[in-house]
């Protein structure tokens, strides 16, 4: 009855070859059952027909016996192997921690190399969720759309509309739950608080009653604008203001009982009506790099005839889609006034208003380059896989007795697979627990770079998407890095593997190609990501050495206060000339601070916000000839202005002497003056449109160089330079030009300023140098992304090289031994092993340059001034690449050199 | 063929079917025969009752079961005691002891309780 249990009958070996089947065993185990009764009641005498049937009527409902024990039996099958599988996975993880605690020194340079590119992942993911894939921070986001003109080479002015264009916009769309805007032209520190020691500057935006309402930003406290605050509202006299969130907890320690509060702005009492959420940040929407502290609404009444204003937004009606609104907006632009009372204004804005997602308009702009760090990233994910793969392999190599050992045991390749599977999990999932860390680091210092002009930096963070991320990537990357070096474990030839160390066998030449493969791979990689580094670098330099028509280095601005207010001055010739003595004698006394080289004021920065009026012409010549250009930017400047900037100019500058009473004087740039005068001296030549306060007509006394004034990258306007004597300026920024750091002048400067005018608030002192940095801070922040990121893949790819000729060289000790016996010298050795590594170095290269070629043409938009086949990066990174891959072969090819034929050969 | 059924206790079967293990493991068939013989045919199991209550105890791993062939050479699912089975029959005999011991006390009782009306 009872079986042998050493020797399973032949049957039982493939009975269940396909798997444990339930239902058959229940139905064989019946059948058996059936059958021994059968006999049984043969023995007894009965005729097998007859015992047969008597049998199966005992038995009874066979059927349903047997569909119980499928039942049970594939119950028990499950259980069975979740246990063995549970089982199999304590054992892989505890030998796994075993394995890896006794290499602890492969373990920390695995673990290092997955957790600074995992880390690295994650945190280029979490830029790109924040920019480009989460919604912005508005609810039904998707509704919103930034209304604007296509660019134009007049700065904000020809990006914004007017009061009147707000108005009939508003009542003719009929797209929009509604459309708002803001006041454009608000400058960093437009107002003073007063009342607490000195004057803190603060910004404030102007916006238009229903901003929040649009955007759909509820107050934390407090109510939001309405119209009725609109209409009591004046420009920089705001009786009704909405604070913001940083700015209540900075300002006025997260008072709660703020709202209902008068502050003093400017010497006019504001109202705290409430206070905004933490979570809306306009500065990192709609202006990135700077803050907005507080809100005043504009009325848009007072501001009627004072040009374009405002940019615009709207929130769109569910259903209605961009297209639709594009589609309304081109029908309605034509019938537009600018200004409704002049007729000839109808028609100003044709083709002028369209709607884009406000998306879009945030972050459209760095779709691209988020894709390249994107790509650069997965690369550098890539070549740590490939690294990986090279140390397990190996590794692999150093325990191929192990497995031998395994297999012959019993162990079923699978297993080993497995085995080998749960390392790479493992290392990956350490890695990427410390690549959180260092991409939590990283972003924590990102979301505080205020000064980087990137919209929603503020906003990054680890959310559950990157959460997600970081687990596929951990188990993607194991998969990659494990599955090489376990396919080649599992065909290991388990006999081969037990005899001998197996050096100088096929399969570890075999093993050594693999590894070739896979640094040849690595440094193409690297290769990919060091051209592309260096094609962006390059561009940044280009960019940075670009002349910008003005000098920031030495120079520093300091926006100064006066009032120049006159009673009953209906032509602003009075308050001109009062101008002209408060700042003449700021000037004068500023000069005199040893140090300063030079000093004038000017009412808007380049590379800040801008503003144009329209185009004066030519005297005698027919306005209609130039009817589609758009006007230059203007500057209302002091003399002395143009020589702190550090321009370059060409006749005479403004003096003081070029009062309201006197002749209207301008200062054009080089483009304008060669357009309108080409082949003439543009000195002397009268323009007429909107002359000083009294005549039409000026007269232009010099030319001066094109100013990047909207941006440092885009193609330059004009610009046309009023003295501040004959035409109101807006503000009053002090540019100073330093023989010493600007920084070291603020004090007597400000103390100057002060003795002056007692109101002078306590401004920041603005290195020029700083504007162009904000402007380029996007670039700098990519360019230094990617290098940082190509430098890692050197590392790795240097780290690959060193990894695969050490090892060839450890394999090759005795026949390096033989070859040293014969008589080859320890030079011919060593340069034969550097030999080996440029090979694998250089074919690396030609792949990766190959690679490069077609890759480049991707980034060919971001590149400034340089060819994405720019062979001068292409050849510097061949050649550090090739450095890189001497210095990583340098060392395996010393130890070579040095090896002792006698010692080598004795050794095994 | 038996005069008359007994019905079994609920969970007599169990404690059977590790009884007749104890020897050595056996097949269902087997064990219907044991049961049957030592109780001199009073005890008769059903296979609908049998293979199930086999299976519940497997599934609980007091049984081990493993294929094999038949003393008529034929393929045959042979059921041993596990440790735990046989932990389990112990228990079960010292219970089912004490359980008949304590009926049979009862059953041949000679006087009535001493009630308190009596005393």
């Amino acid at each position: 009855m009872n079986p042998d249990p050493n020797k399973p009958p032949l049957w039982r070996r493939y009975a269940r070859f396909f798997g444990a089947d339930p239902a058959a065993d229940a139905r064989e185990e019946l059948a058996f059952h059936l059958e021994s009764k059968t006999e049984e009641l043969i023995a007894q005498g009965w005729s097998p027909e007859a015992a047969r049937k008597e049998a199966r009527r005992q038995f009874g409902e066979i059927r349903a016996i047997e569909r119980i024990g499928a039942v049970m039996g594939e119950k028990m099958e499950r259980k069975r192997r979740l246990k063995d599988y549970a089982t199999d996975l304590a054992h892989d993880v505890r030998y796994t921690l075993r394995t890896l605690r006794r290499d602890a020194g492969f373990t920390m340079v695995a673990i290092a190399i997955l957790a600074l590119a995992i880390g690295a992942n994650i945190a280029v993911f979490s830029v790109v969720n924040t920019l480009l894939l989460r919604p912005l921070p508005f609810p039904n986001a998707q509704q919103l759309v930034w209304i604007a003109p296509p660019p134009m080479k007049c700065g904000l002015s020809c990006a914004t509309y007017s009061s009147d264009a707000y108005d009939e916009f508003r009542s003719m769309s009929r797209s929009y739950q509604d459309v708002t805007g803001y006041f454009a032209f608000s400058d960093q520190d437009n107002y003073h608080l007063t009342g607490h020691g000195d004057p803190v500057p603060l910004t404030a935006i102007g916006v238009i009653s229903n901003f929040f309402q649009v955007l759909g930003v509820k107050p934390q406290m407090g109510r939001l604008f309405t119209d009725a605050d609109a209409h009591a509202s004046h420009v920089g006299a705001s009786s009704a203001i909405l604070i913001s969130n940083a700015w209540w907890k900075h300002q006025f320690a997260a008072d709660p009982n703020i709202v209902g509060k008068t502050v003093d702005l400017d010497g006019t009492q504001a109202t705290v009506i409430g206070v905004l959420p933490a979570g809306f940040d306009f500065g990192a929407v709609f202006s990135p790099g700077t803050k907005v502290d507080a809100f005043t609404p504009v009325n848009l009444d007072e501001g009627r005839d004072w040009g374009n204003l405002f940019t615009f937004l709207g929130r769109l009606k569910p259903g209605v889609t961009v297209e639709q609104a594009r589609a309304e907006a081109a029908i309605i632009a034509p019938k537009l006034y600018f200004n409704a009372k002049y007729p000839d204004t109808l028609g100003n804005y044709k083709g002028q208003v369209i709607p884009e997602p406000l998306k879009q308009y945030v972050s459209g702009k760095l779709r691209r380059s988020l894709i390249v760090l994107w790509s650069a990233v997965g690369m550098i994910l890539l070549i740590a896989c490939v690294n990986l793969s090279n140390l397990l392999l190996a590794r692999a190599g150093a325990r191929s007795k192990e497995w031998a050992m395994r297999g012959a045991l019993g162990a079923s390749r699978a297993r080993i697979i497995r085995q080998l599977l749960t390392e790479s999990l493992m290392l990956s999932i350490s890695g990427a627990i410390l690549g959180l860390i260092l991409a939590a680091a990283l972003l924590f210092w990102l979301s505080h770079q205020g000064s980087v002009a990137l919209p929603l930096l503020a906003d990054l963070r680890i959310d559950s998407a990157a959460l997600i991320w970081t687990l596929l990537i951990a188990i993607t990357a194991a998969l990659v890095f494990g599955i090489v070096p376990g396919m080649r474990m599992a065909r290991i030839n388990f006999q081969e593997a037990l005899k001998d160390s197996g050096a100088g066998t096929g399969q570890s030449r075999k093993h050594e190609r693999i590894r070739s493969i896979l640094v040849v791979t690595e440094v193409a990689l690297a290769c990919m990501l060091l051209v592309g580094a260096g094609l962006l670098l390059r561009s940044f330099l280009k960019v940075v050495d670009l002349d910008l028509g003005f000098q920031p280095s030495r120079a520093a601005a300091v926006i100064v206060d006066y009032d120049d207010s006159v009673p009953n001055d209906k032509t602003g010739v009075l308050s001109a000339q009062k101008r002209g003595v408060i700042f003449q004698q700021i000037l004068s006394r500023i000069m005199a601070i040893p140090g300063i080289q030079a000093a004038g004021t000017s009412d808007y920065l380049p590379l800040g916000r801008n503003r144009a009026w329209g185009l004066p012409i030519p005297q005698g010549k027919n306005p209609q000839d130039y009817k589609d250009l758009v006007g230059p930017l203007v500057y209302v400047v002091s003399p002395g202005y143009i020589r702190a900037m550090g321009m370059k100019l060409r006749g005479r500058d403004f003096t003081w002497n070029d009062g309201p009473n006197s002749p209207g004087v301008v200062l054009i740039s080089k483009a304008m003056a060669r357009f309108f005068w080409p082949n003439e001296d543009a000195v002397g030549k009268i323009l007429v449109g909107r002359g000083n306060l009294t005549s039409p007509t000026m007269r232009v006394i010099g030319v001066v160089d094109d100013v990047h004034a909207d941006s440092v990258e885009g193609a330059t306007g004009w610009q046309i330079y009023y003295p501040m004597t004959q035409t109101s300026p807006l503000a009053a920024y002090l540019v100073l030009r330093t023989t010493l750091p600007p920084a070291t002048m603020a004090a007597s400067v400000m103390h100057v300023l002060r003795t002056l005018n007692p109101k002078q608030t306590a401004a920041e002192f603005m290195p020029i140098q700083t504007l162009v940095d904000h402007a380029n801070s996007p670039r700098r922040f990519f360019m230094l992304l990617v290098v940082s990121f190509a430098t890692l893949g050197l590392l790795l790819a240097a780290l690959g090289i060193y990894g695969v000729i050490s090892y060839a060289v450890t394999r090759q000790t005795q026949e390096i031994g033989i070859r040293m016996a014969l008589g080859a010298s320890a030079g011919r050795v060593q340069r034969q092993v550097l030999t080996n590594t440029l090979r694998l170095a250089l074919a690396g290269i030609v792949l990766g340059t190959a690679a490069s070629l077609i890759a480049s043409r991707l980034i060919a938009a971001m590149l400034f001034e340089v060819s994405p086949w720019d062979t001068n990066t292409f050849a510097a990174m061949a050649a550090i690449l090739i450095t890189v891959a001497i210095v990583a072969g340098y060392l395996p090819a010393r130890r070579a050199s040095r090896i002792d034929p006698m010692v080598a050969l004795r050794s095994n | 063929m038996p005069k008359e059924k007994l019905e079994f206790f609920r969970g007599t079967l169990d404690v059977l079917i590790l009884k007749a293990l104890v020897w050595g493991p056996q097949h269902g068939y087997a064990i219907t025969t044991f049961i049957r013989e030592h109780s001199g045919s009073v005890l008769l199991v059903e296979e609908g009752t049998l293979y199930p209550a086999l299976w519940r105890l497997e599934n609980k791993k007091l049984l081990a079961a493993e294929w094999g062939l038949s003393e008529n050479n034929r393929k045959a699912k042979f059921y041993r005691l596990t440790a735990a089975g046989k932990k389990q029959l112990r228990e079960e005999l010292a219970t089912w002891e004490a359980y008949a011991a304590a009926v049979s006390k009862v059953l041949s009782a000679t006087h009535p309780v001493l009630g308190e009306g009596q005393a």
